[in-house]
């Protein structure tokens, strides 16, 4: 085995400006095949991340305004939830495993000693944390007892804490929000970024009670645990039909509830990911055929320059299984070789992406995994028997007479 | 050692069969030194193929010592060439990428010897043929005289039972091609069958016996 690649290695190295170039077209279509995958791993890692704001098994209610008469209502009626409606669903929808309505109270200065700024303010219920994917950093999230006893409290955004606070501890400070007074209970960090982070969390009975809400809601979502996309359809129909009910709207009216399902989009979303995934594929294999072809096409070439060479060894005695075998390994070594360098090379290739191109909309963690390493291994040793065969059986018909006719 | 008897060949040439040797018959003595001498056209390398199992024949029968070489699988050709046959050719065909150690090592590669071993054996053989200095040298270093002996000595490693020598001296002057020959009349004292192909007379007159193929037949004995 050593003896043959050694005879194999003196080959290749005595045409080495050749097989260097020829290396280099095999080389570089498996560059291509990786970086082509890692980007598209990149690009699906993107909008996984920008879904990862919001938990991906929600669904989100959002009343609009009707444009079809329905129940002798008029047109352009606008709709608006209320607490009996937060009460309604989650007691009449089957499969909620968290809910939360958002009021959104009309001003959002936010007021600590001298210190003043501009958030968005959001009135929740507990659950609220579950679809956004809040993580609480300090102290506590909202509890039903802030909301049964419409306590003043608020979790903060670390951006707000950051602006407004700076290095003091806000735990337990009292702020103005929009004029009306809160005592810091937790502060929290979002999986959706700084924007996510620049939010001020209240109870949404006491935001009710203090802005002027009466009680009004403004949107309202749930969680809906591990459902499926069938039963998720479903789910958002009933929740449809049964708001259709409550405020008399035609459930066929699209302008007047919005039900995004989540679920659906990001499976929608997965399924594109699944075809772009499978073009890479396809365009990467091509362009490593393309280098299959460019070895095959050098290999024949050099079968015909060696046919003297060919033709003695086979009147030495070699059997037309060496012969075959000969080329057919040298062409592996190439493409294998060659292959592996291109492998090693995209890797490289990805890695410097990721730790030198600065964080943007639209490529994250460009990444190839191991399973596609191995696969595009197992490709290139076919690809390196593919490209042998040819040369291999020209080898092996070489007609040593010929070969060896006197010059 | 060689017995032909009824050797009949034909090639096809557009589309009519030419008729190439023509009941051939030759025995070859166990350590005889025979030449072959024709003109060009006259069969005498078609022959040659067919002794060295290169070729195959279309009707007859050919032994090479007991064994009939007839209807052989190209792999079991193979082997017969490598382990019954030697060749010497008139353009050496040595591997320029290879030393000549490893030119002459190379028909025990194809028996499977291992690496030392066979360099051992190649080494051996080089200074045998007054080569052994020259072990680690490319072909392109050496001199026409040079190669030819190296390529004798590859003939020689994996002791056959014939060598066959394809115009050995037609590249040589003769200052050298005297030399070779009585290299390869050397190996022939040695007890090792010999059959030369040449057209120079000098050549045929160096070895035990002449035979003249004209026209695909011997000729009569003059």
């Amino acid at each position: 085995m050593i003896d043959r690649f050694l005879e194999m290695a003196s080959v290749m190295w005595r045409n080495r400006v050749r097989t260097a170039l020829t290396s280099l077209s095999v080389a570089w279509g498996i560059f291509m095949l990786v970086l082509l995958l890692g980007f598209g791993k990149g690009l699906e890692n993107n909008v996984v991340h920008e879904f990862r704001d919001d938990a991906t098994n929600s669904i989100w209610l959002y009343p609009g305004k009707t444009t079809r008469p329905y129940d002798g209502y008029p047109v352009g009626r606008r709709l608006m939830f209320t607490n009996r409606d937060y009460d309604a669903l989650s007691q009449g929808i089957e499969g909620i495993d968290h809910i939360t309505g958002r009021f959104y109270p009309n001003d959002s200065l936010v007021r600590w000693k001298d210190r003043e700024a501009t958030f968005e303010v959001r009135a929740t219920h507990p659950d609220h944390r579950f679809l956004e994917n809040t993580i609480v950093a300090r102290g506590r999230f909202l509890n039903d007892r802030d909301l049964d006893e419409k306590r003043k409290v608020a979790v903060l955004g670390r951006e707000v804490v950051r602006q407004v606070f700076r290095d003091v501890d806000p735990i337990g400070e009292w702020i103005s929000v929009s004029g009306v007074m809160f005592q810091v209970v937790g502060v929290f960090e979002d999986t959706g970024g700084t924007d996510e982070e620049s939010m001020v969390y209240l109870p949404i009975t006491t935001a009710q009670a203090a802005y002027a809400g009466g009680e009004r809601v403004n949107r309202i979502m749930f969680t809906v645990g591990d459902a499926s996309v069938d039963r998720t359809e479903t789910m958002a129909e009933q929740t449809l039909q049964m708001l259709a009910r409550r405020h008399h709207f035609d459930p066929q009216d699209r302008r007047a509830m919005r039900v995004r399902n989540n679920v659906e989009q990001f499976a929608q979303v997965q399924q594109i990911f699944t075809l772009i995934g499978g073009f890479v594929w396809i365009v990467g294999l091509g362009t490593v055929a393309a280098g299959i072809v460019g070895v095959s096409n050098i290999m024949l070439v050099s079968v015909k320059e060696r046919t003297s060479e060919i033709g003695l060894r086979k009147a030495l005695g070699a059997t037309p299984t060496s012969i075959v075998s000969m080329i057919l390994m040298e062409a592996l070594l190439l493409t294998g070789v060659s292959g592996y360098g291109g492998l090693v090379a995209g890797v490289l290739a990805l890695e410097a992406v990721r730790r030198f191109v600065p964080e943007n909309d639209y490529l994250r963690d460009p990444d190839v995994d191991l399973s596609v390493a191995l696969a595009a291994t197992a490709l290139l040793v076919v690809a390196g028997a593919v490209a042998g065969l040819v040369p291999a059986l020209q080898a092996a018909s070489v007609n040593p007479i010929e070969a060896l006719r006197n010059e | 050692m060689i017995r032909l008897s009824k050797i009949n060949k034909y090639y096809q040439v557009g589309g009519r069969p030419l008729h190439v040797l023509k009941d051939l018959d030759l025995e070859v003595a166990t350590g005889d030194l025979v030449a072959i001498m024709g003109s060009s056209g006259s069969g005498k390398s078609t022959l040659l193929n067919i002794l060295g199992i290169l070729d195959a024949y279309d009707e007859g029968e050919y032994w090479l010592g007991d064994t009939l070489v007839k209807g052989l699988s190209e792999r079991k050709a193979a082997n017969y060439r490598n382990r019954f046959l030697g060749f010497v050719f008139q353009s050496f065909h040595l591997l320029p990428f290879k030393n000549a150690v490893e030119n002459v090592a190379l028909p025990l590669y194809y028996q499977g010897v291992s690496r030392a071993r066979r360099n051992a054996l190649a080494l051996d053989y080089l200074d045998r043929v007054g080569l052994k200095d020259w072990a680690e040298h490319l072909p392109n270093e050496m001199s026409g005289g040079q190669k030819q002996r190296v390529a004798v000595a590859r003939a020689l490693v994996s002791q056959p039972r014939l060598i066959l020598a394809d115009e050995p001296t037609g590249a040589l002057d003769s200052k050298t091609s005297a030399e070779i020959m009585e290299l390869l009349k050397d190996v022939n004292r040695d007890g090792i069958t010999v059959v030369i192909v040449t057209h120079e007379s000098d050549v045929a007159a160096e070895c035990n016996r002449t035979v003249r193929l004209v026209d695909g037949r011997f000729e009569a004995r003059a």
